[in-house]
This record gives C-alpha cells, sequence and structure tokens, in this order.
C-alpha cells in the first residue's frame, strides 16, 4: 500500500494545485485538507476521474477540535530512559499532523469524509474546517447518496449544518431533544432524564440528578525518544 | 366520488420484525409501500461519547455490545486501530487466534440472521436449527473469555489469554442423566481446538440441512426472489458494503482486497450473487458460512502446531502477569500504572475497517496523545444499509418490508451506537 498512497497524494497535489491546502500521509493513508467552498467541485473529481474513481463514500463524520490537546492534570515530562506509557521505539517520526497546525486558527469544526475507490482499492480522507459559530458546508448527498444520513447523523450530534440537504433533521437523538450532544462542551451525562411520573401518570422530563465523575484523568505524557525535531520547533 | 388518500402507518418500534428498536413510518398505498421513513435512535447510548471519557482499554467492552451478534469483530476493528496507532504488532499466534474468532464470530452472525430472517418470513424449523449450532460457537466464546456474548477478548497487542487446554463439561443434573451427559460430553474430552474441529468436520452438513429446508423451497423463494432488487451501481451509491455489496454482484471482500493480521495466508473464496436480490443475498450469506468454516479449519490446524506468545511483551502496554507483580517491584508499577492511567497513544489518526460479517466495519480514531481517544467514529455498516430501506421497499408489497429488514441483517446496537 505504501507504493500506491504515495502515488495517490501525488496525484491528488498535480490535479488539485489550486485548491489544496494540505496533502498528508501519515501511517500508510493518505488526507487531504480542503478549504470547504471547493469540496463539492473535488469531491465530483474524484468520483468522476478515471485516475481516482471514488466510487463509494464510506463514511462521512463530525469532528470537534475545541479541546484538542487539553489535559485534566498537567504532569511532568518523562526521561529518556524512564516510563513511555505503551510508546513503542517504532519509527512515527512524521508524527507531524496537519491537525495541530490548523487549530490555531481557531477552526472549531471539521467534517471528515473517508471514501473507498472499489477500482484502484484504495482509501481516502478528506477533511474540511469549518467555521466556530454557525458550522455550515455544502452537501455531497447529490454526489453519493450514502451521505444522506451520515450527514444528518453529524447535524444532529454537531449542529453542522449542510446546505442542499434534501431532507436535514435529526437522526439519533430523542424527538424534541436540544443541543448537539457531541459537541465537545456539552456534557456526557446530558442535561435532562426521564422517568414515570406515577401522580401524573406519564413519563416525564426532568434535569439531571447523577453527576459526571472522571475516575481517569486525561493526561498527555511526551516522550522524549519520539521527539520530531519539527516538535523541539515548536517548543521552543 | 369519495376521496382516495393514502394510508400512513406506524411500524414497530415493538414489533417482532423491526430487529431490535426500528420505528418505520410507512406511506401506503393500499398494500403497496409508497414511502418509509426510518426513525432510528432508540438504541442511541452516544458509545463514542463515552468512549472519549474512558482509556482506550476500558472501551474495548462498548465494542461487543456494539452489533451484539459479531461481537469479537467489533473489538477487532477497535483494536487494529488502537495498534496502527501505536505501531505494535502483535504476535502471529494472536493473529491467528483472532482471525479464527472473527470467523467464528461470523458464523454466529450469519445463524442467527439466517434463524430471524427464516422466522420472520415464515419458516419456523430453520430457527431452531441454527440456534442448536449457536450454541457450540457461543461455548467456544465462553471456554475462550468466560462469558458468552460480550468477551473482551481481544486486546490491543494481541489477545487476552491462550486458548484453553481443555474444554467444560457438562454435570449431570436432576434434568440430564449421566448417560445424556457422557453423549453431551463426547466431543469435549480434548481441548478447545478439538473441540471447534469437531464442529468445523460436522457443520458442512449442517449448513446442507439449512439449504434443504430452504434453497429450493417454494414459499421461500416467492419471499425472496426478485424481492429488493438492487443494482451494482446503486449498491456503490448508496455505501453498500459486506453481503449486502457482493449479492448484487460486486466482488469486494476486505479479507481479501486488504487484507489483514493473516487472512493473506488463508485460502477462501469470495462468494458473490447476480440479481442483487434478497434470495441472492440469501445465498451469498450461506456460502459465506462455508468459506468461513474453511478458514476456522485452517486456522485450528495451524494453533494446534504452533504454540507461541499470544501478546506482545510490553508492560508499557500491557498488564504484567500476576504472578511476576508478586515479588518484582517494576511489574507492580506498570500494573498500577496501566489500571489507574492506561497508555498513552502517539498523536494521530487512522481508519481501521474490518470486513465484519454485516460490512465494513470502520474505527475512526483521532488521538491528541492522551491516555483517551479524542474522537472515536464507529462507521457502522447497517447504518448505510438501513439509510437505504426507503428506495428498497418502494413499490413493494407491506410483507416484502418484513423481507427487506431481514435482508439487510439489521441489528440496532450498531446503528444507534
Amino acid at each position: 500500500m505504501t507504493d500506491t498512497t504515495a502515488n495517490l497524494a501525488a496525484k491528488l497535489e498535480e490535479r488539485f494545485s489550486n485548491e489544496l491546502i494540505n496533502c498528508v500521509i501519515d501511517r500508510d493513508e493518505v488526507t487531504l485538507v480542503l478549504p470547504a467552498e471547493h469540496l463539492l467541485s473535488v469531491c465530483k473529481v474524484l468520483r468522476d476521474d478515471e485516475q481516482f474513481a471514488f466510487s463509494q463514500l464510506s463514511d462521512v463524520c463530525g469532528v470537534d477540535y475545541s479541546a484538542y490537546g487539553q489535559v485534566d492534570w498537567s504532569t511532568h515530562e518523562t526521561t529518556s530512559t524512564g516510563f513511555s506509557r505503551g510508546r513503542q521505539a517504532a519509527d512515527q517520526a512524521q508524527d507531524a499532523d496537519a491537525v495541530s497546525e490548523t487549530t490555531d486558527s481557531n477552526q472549531r469544526y471539521a467534517v471528515v469524509y473517508h471514501m473507498l475507490s472499489i477500482k484502484h482499492n484504495i482509501r481516502l480522507r478528506v477533511r474540511c474546517f469549518l467555521a466556530d459559530e454557525y458550522p455550515r458546508i455544502h452537501s455531497v448527498t447529490e454526489i453519493w447518496s450514502s451521505a444522506d444520513w451520515f450527514e444528518r447523523e453529524a447535524f444532529d450530534l454537531f449542529g453542522i449544518l449542510f446546505d442542499g440537504h434534501p431532507d436535514l433533521r435529526r437522526l439519533l437523538t430523542d424527538y424534541g431533544f436540544i443541543g448537539h450532544p457531541f459537541r465537545k462542551d456539552f456534557p456526557l451525562e446530558g442535561n435532562v432524564e426521564v422517568r414515570y411520573d406515577p401522580d401524573k401518570k406519564r413519563v416525564v422530563y426532568q434535569p439531571v440528578t447523577i453527576t459526571n465523575r472522571v475516575l481517569v484523568p486525561r493526561v498527555i505524557r511526551d516522550d522524549n525518544r519520539f521527539f520530531t525535531p519539527q516538535e523541539e520547533q515548536n517548543d521552543a | 366520488m369519495p376521496e382516495i388518500r393514502n394510508m400512513t402507518m406506524n411500524f414497530g418500534p415493538q414489533h417482532p420484525a423491526a430487529h431490535g428498536v426500528l420505528r418505520l413510518i410507512l406511506e401506503m398505498d393500499g398494500e403497496v409501500i409508497e414511502r418509509a421513513d426510518p426513525h432510528i435512535g432508540l438504541l442511541h447510548r452516544g458509545t463514542e461519547k463515552l468512549a472519549e471519557s474512558k482509556p482506550f482499554n476500558q472501551s474495548i467492552g462498548y465494542m461487543d455490545r456494539l452489533d451484539y451478534v459479531s461481537m469479537m469483530c467489533n473489538e477487532h476493528a477497535y483494536v487494529m486501530a488502537i495498534e496502527k496507532l501505536l505501531g505494535v504488532t502483535p504476535p502471529i499466534r494472536a493473529q491467528y487466534i483472532r482471525v479464527m474468532f472473527a470467523e467464528i464470530t461470523r458464523v454466529l452472525n450469519h445463524l442467527m440472521w439466517l434463524g430471524a430472517h427464516g422466522l420472520d418470513i415464515g419458516a419456523m424449523t430453520i430457527f431452531l436449527y441454527c440456534f442448536r449450532e449457536r450454541e457450540d460457537l457461543m461455548d467456544c466464546y465462553e471456554a475462550v473469555s468466560g462469558t458468552r456474548m460480550h468477551a473482551t477478548y481481544f486486546r490491543p497487542g494481541g489477545v487476552y489469554r491462550d486458548l484453553p487446554s481443555m474444554m467444560p463439561k457438562y454435570e449431570a443434573s436432576k434434568w440430564h442423566n449421566q448417560e445424556e451427559v457422557d453423549r453431551l460430553n463426547d466431543n469435549r474430552q480434548g481441548s478447545l481446538l478439538d473441540f471447534i474441529t469437531s464442529f468445523t468436520d460436522r457443520f458442512p452438513n449442517c449448513i446442507d440441512e439449512y439449504e434443504t429446508l430452504l434453497t429450493d423451497n417454494r414459499i421461500w423463494k416467492q419471499r425472496t426472489v426478485g424481492i429488493a432488487e438492487v443494482s451494482p451501481e446503486r449498491a456503490l451509491q448508496l455505501g453498500f458494503t459486506g453481503p449486502m455489496l457482493r449479492g448484487s454482484g460486486i466482488e469486494w471482500d476486505l479479507r481479501k482486497k486488504q487484507p489483514y493480521d493473516v487472512y493473506d495466508q488463508l485460502d477462501f473464496d469470495i462468494p458473490v450473487g447476480t440479481n442483487g436480490d434478497c434470495y441472492d443475498r440469501y445465498l451469498v450469506r450461506v456460502e459465506e458460512m462455508r468459506q468461513s468454516n474453511r478458514i476456522i479449519q485452517q486456522c485450528a490446524a495451524w494453533l494446534k502446531d504452533n504454540p507461541g506468545p499470544v501478546m506482545i511483551d510490553d508492560h508499557k502496554l500491557v498488564p504484567p502477569r500476576r504472578e511476576e507483580m508478586k515479588d518484582d517491584m517494576e511489574s507492580l508499577i506498570h500494573h498500577f500504572k496501566l489500571f489507574t492511567e492506561g497508555y498513552c497513544v502517539p498523536k494521530g489518526e487512522v481508519y481501521s475497517a474490518v470486513e465484519h460479517p454485516k460490512g465494513e466495519f470502520g474505527i475512526y480514531l483521532i488521538s491528541d496523545g492522551a491516555n483517551k481517544p479524542y474522537r472515536l467514529k464507529i462507521r457502522a455498516p447497517g447504518f448505510a444499509h438501513l439509510a437505504s430501506i426507503n428506495e428498497m421497499v418502494k413499490g413493494h408489497m407491506l410483507a416484502d418490508v418484513v423481507a427487506v429488514i431481514g435482508t439487510q441483517d439489521i441489528v440496532f446496537g450498531e446503528i444507534d451506537r
């Protein structure tokens, strides 16, 4: 696969030299980062152009990057000989990810598309970052029918609006639900709960009575063995 | 002249043919479906959000509960995603065990599907036959992991423990006398692998029995042939994967095309349909059971000859053995850190997909370098399939809706997540 991913990345860069922000190969997977306004035109080419032929859209999902890299506990860095928590001495040197660079430009949401080319047996990930306040992007339902429910789900869970979607309704949450539960500022335990009220003889909604307990705090351990030159520069 | 109006009908969520909690709003013109609008989410538990709040290993158990009839295949995709991020490869024996159990799971899933699908459209006996064989496979699950369904057996870096050297046996009780119990224990005298081998020797004949009941059965054919035909182009457009795609004649199987673990060293075929109707999808799934049986046979033979480790030897990632902890300080520290904090996974994102019994089951994992996933997205095959139900049932009769739900192999654990 390594050869084909490099090949695909080269082709993408050549074909989309005008639109492309960034094309990254990480762990043998190609990620294309696009400005949202070019999404539709690029996707059409990706599906119809013979050298790509991404005939299937496997997945669409929203991501909320607002808490990226945040930890519950700040810890000290480990030594180069001490604990490294399951990080293998594998060559993860190319850890340079587009994510940390682009999140700086206060773009909170992203929509990530995974597509598959049956003809060339290759996968591609396309990511579009969206504006903070009212994230909206053009729907790709007219290119791939399978985007229909995936976009409804992203709308439901993240509040991302898809222009041109034929039927943008909530999908997974309750009838009359308020909020977008997969946003990072939505509490894990939710806002309301239901119970049966014996007096009213019906099910009623009420504010949640449980509180979220964090049993294992979120920590990030930096491992000196895997510091890449680029990261060191960033830290300096 | 009286005005003729379309009828709107509510199907489910409490309906035995709804396979869980599907609510369908059907717009009918007499007996004919004009439009079907599925309302899903009644089983939505927010697995993805929950996983974000837990260390990586604690979410393996949630994976079992997604598609609760093909438990280990879900785990497989998840642990492979973590392994890809960490850059570790499990030992070869662990890979064979995983593949063997993934295929056992496929048979489990297809047996459940066949029984339930048959029951839905009028066949009773097939359900009893299927559950008879499922019982033996459930015993394999139990022998290896201690539970019959939610195994939590696959771990990043291998599998939880090696295959047991003896199979649990039935004991005599007031319901089963000794003679009966001896007969039941007949193939449980050896190890788990012996039990699996005896199962695989017997199982092709069992599939023949199912086929005798259904394949040429006139009623079965009337209910499935020509129902919900999907062309290969539409199948790709709608995001179909697995037997749904192969039923439409596209030869696509991740086990062959993008092999993971040791699938590239095993010999099996991909069955493909021609018409893309319910009957072809039935034939594809039945043949898949035969192919899975072949894979299980090959894996069991390999595993008998090749003992070895089933977990990588890295205590930053897998807990040390209990005995080591008793007198080795470092092992105790490793154990403590693993169970109080877990392990950190390098920054990055991966998409790992497996050929799940229902189609392509993908895990998209974003890590920001913490001990918990930053974002976990589960790409459930059934989600894309159910999204197409409007197109598949349009123009068919009400009774065919049940056949279509059956043929899509709907399980709500994975669709609602």
